[in-house]
């Protein structure tokens, strides 16, 4: 259990992302805004991308990041957010799933 | 996300201050609200509710669709006095989600054999503080007795708005509390914040279970955050 009551800056999302925009980078900022059933990550939690397809923090147990950094890719060229679903990989038009059985909408957005 | 937010989102969360970053799903556009900035409507009401609770979630509001998403410090619990309620405290309160520190000048008292495991400083409240200030998101608990080591503390608590202020101690011995916290220079208004005799009344008579009493009184207080009239101390 973390225990510390101040941010980790070495892993938060949020601060990585500010220090990439300071260094030049563009950069896509993916939250968890809604789960159904058994999800791995709380609502509001992150991944940030930048355009070289680095990625920091998550929005599920690993499998369907891969997904939401392509979608991020996108996003960053195109300037125009999206909304992503993702539930059990049989049961979706997605090529990835959440093996766990659950369900959730991640919004895709580019900083600046 | 505007850059501008990300930044003061930040700068908000490093400072151990709460914020809702409220982005409109339709448009993208975002903005940042702190606690007991005044937004009206069912946007508002739901806003209050991320607050208090700290939980994320989008709201539908004025036919458009919100996401709120809420960020709170994580609260913690300082206790002033290495005692027998303290050894109790610490760890029910770590498993409750209040990490706590403890602060005690008497060495006797404050020794890693007693606290195992537990942030532990045995030093005067007056030198902690200085280093680690108290904020409104920390719940302080003085539970020594002496008033030499607590009321430094009790004083700085009010002054940081600590969300909970809890003293051990009959009425009694609350009564002369007061009379030097007055001198002090407290407030009567501040003064009525502190919860004393400390704890829920649920009877406790061990230590232990004046630590449960303290614990739940501080997780009411932690909860019901803002429903009391925001702004009465200056």
């Amino acid at each position: 259990m973390d225990e510390s009551i101040y941010l980790d800056e070495a892993r938060d999302p949020l601060i990585i992302a500010e220090g990439w925009m300071k260094d030049g980078k563009d950069v896509a900022i993916a939250t968890v805004v809604e789960t159904w059933g058994s999800a791995p990550r709380p609502v509001g939690s992150h991944l940030v991308i930048d355009a070289g397809g680095n990625f920091h923090g998550s929005v599920s147990g690993g499998c369907v990041e891969g997904a939401v950094v392509a979608e991020a890719i996108d996003v960053i060229g195109s300037g125009r957010a999206r909304m992503l679903e993702f539930g059990v990989a049989d049961e979706t038009a997605w090529q990835v799933g959440l093996s766990c059985g659950g369900r959730i909408k991640v919004y895709v957005e580019r900083l600046g | 996300m505007d850059p501008y937010v990300l930044k003061t989102l930040n700068e908000e969360r490093r400072a151990r201050r709460a914020a809702v970053l409220v982005t409109d799903l339709g448009d993208g556009r975002d903005r940042i609200v702190r606690e007991g900035d005044r937004v009206a409507g069912e946007l508002g009401a739901a806003i209050a509710s991320a607050f208090r609770t700290g939980n994320s979630g989008s709201v539908e509001a004025e036919g458009r669709t919100f996401f709120l998403n809420a960020h709170l410090p994580r609260p913690r619990l300082v206790v002033i006095g290495a005692v027998h309620i303290s050894q109790a405290l610490a760890p029910m309160a770590r498993i409750a989600g209040y990490p706590v520190e403890i602060i005690d000048p008497r060495s006797a008292f404050a020794t890693p054999e007693r606290f195992h495991g537990v942030a532990l400083h045995a030093e005067w409240p007056e030198d902690v503080l200085k280093r680690e200030p108290l904020d409104s998101y920390t719940a302080l608990a003085a539970v020594t007795h002496d008033p030499k080591i607590d009321d430094f503390a009790l004083k700085a608590a009010l002054d940081a708005r600590c969300f909970y202020v809890g003293a051990l101690g009959s009425r009694k011995t609350h009564a002369k509390r007061v009379e030097r916290l007055l001198a002090l220079g407290a407030s009567a208004d501040q003064i009525a914040r502190i919860h004393a005799p400390i704890g829920l009344d649920i009877g406790a008579a061990s230590p232990a279970e004046i630590a449960v009493a303290v614990l739940a009184q501080t997780i009411h207080a932690f909860r019901s955050r803002g429903l009391e009239s925001k702004g009465a101390v200056a």
